[in-house]
């Protein structure tokens, strides 16, 4: 059989947070030093022994509330953070992950941005101007992909993350709530893209509160509560429980 | 490099941080590097139409009215072609004090790219000072233009400039590991180092020659370790002189232990960026 793409084997993290908010001035530390009184740290635990394996061209949805550890997850899948405990393997490239924010360059154009875009994972200038059209046709920016990023609206902005994500031939993509912004014809176009992609094998991480693209999407959905795996299985029935706790309070 | 070959592989248990391994990053994302010098360089110029004659312009200003300042106001005596005198240490300064100030807000811009993607951390500051080396660069060449127009002799010596660029920008790496490093724990770290460099800039002869400093004050001087390493870019323009040997080999031991202890606190830093970004 072959190996799965993503595994996470007994996964936990947690972030170190200043009892006082953040650490934030070098004077205060040295003041602290000297009086030898230590910062108080508070651990909060981002994922508490989390295990599950993702086959290739599979969709895993990640569902749950606010700070239940979905955005962790996708990080340590990235290779980004490393977890303070378990083991977490991936095994292919892994696109940057598509969020609300997107990093992209203010001043330069989208064609500057997606050169630069493309640079994040090994690809060449010139492998980057080799699929310029497709990406500049699928985001629908012909007319502005040589404007500077600011003068772009959220929408443009995020057709163009999702377009260069999806060009960059990667075998990994998370996706962290992209799907909800555009309009619907344009999520509709995704949607058939994501889907694509699973046909050929690409494997896909998939956060999002919108429960009906959850629905679409996913072949397997886990429901995060505070770290902890509360559900986990074939995604109607995932998400059927997710309902149930959420109109039982 | 095609599409669906070798795997890169994340596996948590084995990427413990080794300074190998970042090294190793660093060159197989050169690519990227480049995009990042590229970057920086188009998002200075961009809005200025003149572009990249900026980096030109900007020490042609200055030396005008510098030389209205200084060879008609506040006179050192007995230092000839002073435009060429301040402008050969201070190019080299600038770019020591742009670059290391540049790291510090680099790291955090790039905070968002930081959590989408795993890029090897260090290659921010690298990219900062490669893209301020450049800038140097490029700044030699009105201040040749002005030496030539005012009768200053270029002499052979200017040839050594190489290798003093190199020994200047690998003291600036080291110091823009560590001021970037601690610039994402502390919010004063910034401002701290932005009222600190005013001071560094009169403790170093920059701007006034190092003859016109007091006796009692002089050690001051001396022991600033900016002064000898930026008499390395000044010496063989302006005095056409090479400089002596020890004071290279002393100033490219400090440009070495600069860069070990700036990698090392970086790294040792780094592992927790993600959670102060």
């Amino acid at each position: 059989m072959k190996e799965p793409t993503i595994e996470f084997r007994e996964v936990s993290h947690d972030f170190r947070v200043y009892s006082e908010g953040r650490m934030a001035s070098l004077k205060e530390w040295l003041i602290r030093r000297i009086k030898r009184r230590k910062a108080e740290l508070r651990r909060v635990v981002a994922l508490d022994n989390v295990s599950f394996e993702v086959g290739q061209g599979q969709a895993l949805g990640l569902i749950g509330h606010n700070g239940a550890g979905k955005s962790s997850l996708l990080r340590i899948a990235a290779g980004i953070i490393q977890p303070r405990a378990g083991t977490a393997v991936v095994r292919g490239l892994v696109a940057p992950i598509l969020e609300l924010g997107f990093g992209f360059e203010q001043e330069l154009t989208g064609r500057e941005n997606i050169v630069f875009n493309g640079a994040l994972l090994g690809r060449s200038r010139q492998e980057m101007n080799e699929r310029m059209e497709e990406i500049v046709s699928f985001a629908e920016l012909s007319n502005f992909i040589d404007q500077p990023i600011r003068t772009y609206s959220t929408g443009m902005v995020s057709r163009l993350a999702f377009s260069i994500a999806t060009a960059v031939d990667a075998q990994i993509l998370l996706l962290d709530e992209v799907l909800s912004v555009g309009d619907e014809r344009f999520q509709r176009k995704c949607a058939e893209r994501i889907d694509h992609f699973r046909n050929n094998g690409v494997t896909i991480l998939f956060v999002s509160h919108a429960l009906p693209s959850v629905e679409m999407l996913c072949d397997k959905v886990i429901w995060l509560q505070e770290g902890r795996v509360q559900c986990e299985g074939e995604t109607k029935h995932v998400i059927d429980e997710y309902h149930r706790s959420m109109s039982t309070g | 490099m095609s599409t669906m070959e070798t795997p890169v592989l994340i596996n948590s248990a084995t990427t413990k941080f080794s300074s190998r391994r970042e090294i190793r990053a660093v060159i197989e994302n050169a690519n990227l590097l480049l995009n990042l010098v590229r970057r920086d360089l188009t998002v200075r110029y961009k809005r200025s139409i003149i572009g990249f004659f900026w980096t030109m312009l900007n020490p042609l200003v200055l030396m005008i009215v510098l030389t209205i300042v200084f060879a008609n106001i506040f006179r050192f005596e007995g230092v000839s072609h002073y435009e060429i005198y301040f402008l050969s240490g201070y190019l080299p300064y600038a770019f020591f004090i742009q670059s290391t100030t540049q790291s510090m807000t680099s790291l955090s811009w790039n905070g968002a790219l930081m959590k989408r993607v795993r890029v090897p951390k260090t290659i921010f500051a690298i990219s900062t000072v490669m893209s301020g080396f450049v800038n140097l660069c490029l700044a030699y060449i009105p201040l040749f233009a002005i030496m030539i127009v005012r009768g200053a002799p270029i002499r052979p010596t200017v040839l050594f400039l190489p290798v003093a660029f190199v020994i200047i920008a690998t003291f600036t790496l080291g110091v823009s590991f560590l001021l970037s490093a601690l610039a994402v724990y502390f919010d004063d770290v910034a401002q701290m180092y932005q009222a600190g460099s005013i001071a560094l800039f009169y403790m170093t002869p920059v701007i006034y020659p190092i003859d016109i400093v007091p006796y009692e004050y002089i050690w001051l001087i001396r022991i600033n370790p900016l002064t000898q390493i930026f008499k390395l870019a000044r010496d063989p323009v302006y005095n056409g002189a090479l400089p002596q040997i020890h004071i290279v080999v002393g100033s490219a031991l400090l440009a070495i232990v600069s860069l070990a202890v700036g990698w090392f606190v970086f790294n040792r830093l780094s592992r927790g960026f993600y959670e102060h970004l």
